[in-house]
């Protein structure tokens, strides 16, 4: 456990009063703009994808097939990510469409929508890098904090995230199911089949469509079609691996016991988030691809403001952060990945130690 | 279009646009075409008062029509909020040839309302429902008629005359023994006034008679029985102002109140639970249900926020509720209860 930032209770009240203000501020002045921004995020990407599925039809040009299948590959990371994940966390619910509702929406993820909003809008966003509590960390498969115990099978850790990063959206969907609870007696077999046959159901659609009804459809450009389907597939899995994992596992990242918990105020809850996450600096692109998950702080500070707003507050606690003394971790891309897969190689092996680190 | 309207067609490219609906993406093109949610498109604004607009509407293409007299829910969106109204369909039903088009007629005051006279162009996209209302006309209508009418009031019971002019110029209908009286403060209020005197003009069997009441003073029913001598013998429809349906005692009676809600009870509140949004929301004795579970993110159906149309109801699974307009406490489980006009007496649940 490296807790970095000590403030005192009235300093941590103090910060979360001021969040408090920021998150005010934002909500009074949501309006027409931000109804036209998420509006024309939805429209781009369906038109990208509409363009990508045609360009593919005629993949038996090779330029054309990469074209095609980058156009696609871009659509799935806008639908999950700037899109599906931020309307599932509810923050376009305060229009009141239907249409954009965290209520009624899917998306184009193995995860049904109520699944993922239980374990992550509720498990995750509130025990945010708590050990034992926190399923995100290391997917429990890994070991990514000194803190956790070595066992040899973590040797093969390396291999697995590989893996995982490949079939995410599979990985993540069979992973909310929470099988390892049903011998403790925690949850039913009987809930765990309904939640597989869900995902069953999903992961079925989806075949269909990129595997069997698109490559059908575009006769005999059948096996180019697949493949580039199955090709923005996997892209769009290793993004959102590498995305994720950069905002919480980087170097600077905390963790915290259970033990950590106990009175905890929405000051400290405020102080808890901004310690266990870190963003990735870069310009707009990168902010829109990733689902404004670069900016993981102010996202798992505010969850359900809407992720347009993200870079405009940044700076302001960016700021709050140096006048509190408390860190605030951000880095290039690169950097955070690189530091991602040193910590899962150095941490595959036992040790280290785990004294208090400055 | 063909996509849209063929059922088997529609479920065979449900596969290629899974999870989405293929009207997700042909809502691009042209945003008409949607089905699971109808559209319509503001095609004129056109001023009929100082304060009251009327606007022409191109519902979708799963827009069944609607009877005159009935009123349609209007969705928009203001300042990136949808808002829903109800509102009287003031034109006739379209002929087999006469387009697709429906019309309201809309006085400005509240929000929605200044929003769609004042600000509303041509061209923007609006959602509806389908038109509902039980205050029409019989297929058949009756020999006498009376219509009884103030201020906005009018708006239902000129899609009634409409419809019953066209069907007597076109289809050798006969137009009934008709009489209209109709309140507003001065003549130059009265909402589709050149065309109630033009109509009364051509037409024998229709009468006009308008009270002008910021000179004329408000019509009692002693007047009213000077005025329409046969008052007994008619059928009537009413629509306007609560005072004025009050103050006329008549037979054979359809009404629609237009009447803004009275929050008259305060006191108790409680948490408030959403059941099927899994909303909880800590509301006060003054506050409408419907009001806090929106304001706590609940996706809620509701229509004209005055305990009118019961497009808002939910079922009571626990607690009980106040009727801001009364004051009354009451609710059972199991009741259906009107989220616009209930507050929260104590802790309660609502199966929406």
């Amino acid at each position: 456990m490296s807790t970095t930032a000590v403030l005192f209770p009235a300093d941590v009240e103090d910060f979360g009063r001021e969040l408090d203000k920021i998150r005010d501020e934002v909500i009074g002045s949501l309006g027409e703009q931000d109804a036209k921004y998420i509006r024309g995020v939805i429209a781009m990407q369906r038109r990208l994808e509409l363009g990508g599925r045609a360009l593919l039809f005629a993949s038996w040009l090779p330029p054309v097939w990469v074209a095609g299948t980058a156009a696609l590959a871009t659509a799935k990371i806008l639908e999950n990510m700037e899109i599906g994940h931020n309307v599932l966390h509810g923050q376009w619910d305060w229009m009141r469409d239907p249409k954009i509702h965290s209520m009624t929406w899917e998306w184009d993820f193995a995860s049904p929508a109520d699944q993922w909003k239980h374990s992550h809008n509720y498990i995750h966003h509130t025990w945010t890098n708590v050990l034992g509590k926190d399923r995100d960390i290391g997917y429990s498969a890994m070991r990514v904090s000194p803190e956790q115990r070595w066992y040899p099978i973590y040797l093969a850790q390396p291999l697995y995230n590989v893996l995982l990063a490949l079939f995410f959206e599979y990985g993540i969907a069979v992973y909310d199911v929470e099988l390892e609870r049903i011998p403790t007696g925690e949850k039913s077999p009987k809930e765990a089949l309904s939640q597989l046959r869900a995902i069953a159901g999903k992961v079925r659609r989806q075949i269909i469509k990129d595997y069997v009804a698109f490559p059908l459809v575009a006769g005999p450009c059948f096996l180019p079609v697949l493949l580039g389907n199955l090709t923005a597939n996997l892209a769009r899995n290793v993004w959102a691996h590498t995305i994720i994992f950069c905002g919480h596992f980087p170097e600077g990242a905390e963790v915290f016991t259970e033990d950590q918990l106990e009175d905890e105020t929405r000051g400290d809850w405020y102080v808890r988030q901004l310690l266990g996450s870190c963003n990735i600096d870069g310009g707009p692109l990168l902010h829109l691809m990733s689902g404004n998950l670069s900016h993981q702080i102010e996202h798992h500070l505010f969850p359900d403001l809407p992720s347009n707003r993200y870079a405009e507050i940044a700076p302001r606690i960016r700021a709050l952060c140096e006048r509190f003394g408390l860190p605030y971790t951000s880095g290039s891309l690169t950097r955070q990945t690189r530091s991602v897969w040193k910590r899962i190689l150095r941490l595959a092996l036992p040790g280290p130690p785990t004294t208090p680190a400055g | 279009m063909t996509v849209a309207t063929t059922p088997r067609l529609r479920r065979l490219a449900g596969k290629l646009t899974s999870p989405l609906l293929p009207e997700d993406y042909l809502g691009l093109v042209n945003p008409l075409w949607a089905t699971s949610e109808l559209r319509g498109r503001v095609e004129s604004v056109r001023w009929e008062t100082a304060d009251a607009a009327t606007l022409e509407i191109r519902p979708g293409g799963a827009w069944a029509g609607h009877r005159p007299g009935q009123w349609v829910r209007i969705g928009i969106d203001i300042n990136g909020v949808r808002h829903w109204r109800s509102y009287s369909i003031s034109s006739a039903p379209s002929s087999a040839t006469g387009g697709d088009r429906i019309a309201i007629t809309v006085k400005a005051a509240g929000l929605v309302s200044e929003h769609l006279v004042r600000r509303v162009r041509p061209g923007t996209i609006i959602r509806l429902d389908q038109a509902a209302g039980e205050f029409v006309l019989p297929a058949e209508p009756p020999e006498r008629v009376l219509f009884l009418t103030a201020g906005s009031g009018i708006t239902p019971v000129m899609s009634m005359l409409r419809a019953l002019a066209r069907s007597a110029e076109t289809m050798s209908g006969r137009f009934p023994d008709t009489v209209l009286v109709h309140s507003a403060p001065t003549r130059r209020d009265v909402i589709f006034g050149a065309e109630l005197r033009r109509l009364a003009a051509r037409t024998p069997n229709f009468r006009l008679h308008e009270q002008h009441t910021r000179t004329a003073g408000r019509l009692g029913p002693q007047e009213l029985a000077r005025l329409v001598s046969d008052l007994a013998q008619r059928s009537t429809w009413a629509c306007g102002p609560t005072a004025m349906l009050d103050a006329l005692s008549l037979d054979d009676l359809h009404v629609e109140h237009f009447r803004p809600p009275v929050p008259a009870a305060t006191g108790d509140g409680g948490l408030v639970r959403f059941t099927t949004s899994a909303v909880d929301v800590r509301a006060d004795g003054a506050t409408p249900l419907l009001v806090a579970g929106e304001e706590a993110g609940a996706l809620l159906p509701s229509g004209c926020r005055m305990g009118i149309c019961f497009s808002c109801v939910g079922r009571l699974t626990s607690g009980r509720v106040r009727d801001l307009r009364t004051g009354e406490v009451h609710g059972e489980e199991g009741d259906i209860i009107q989220t616009c006009v209930s507050a929260a007496a104590g802790p309660c649940s609502i199966e929406l």
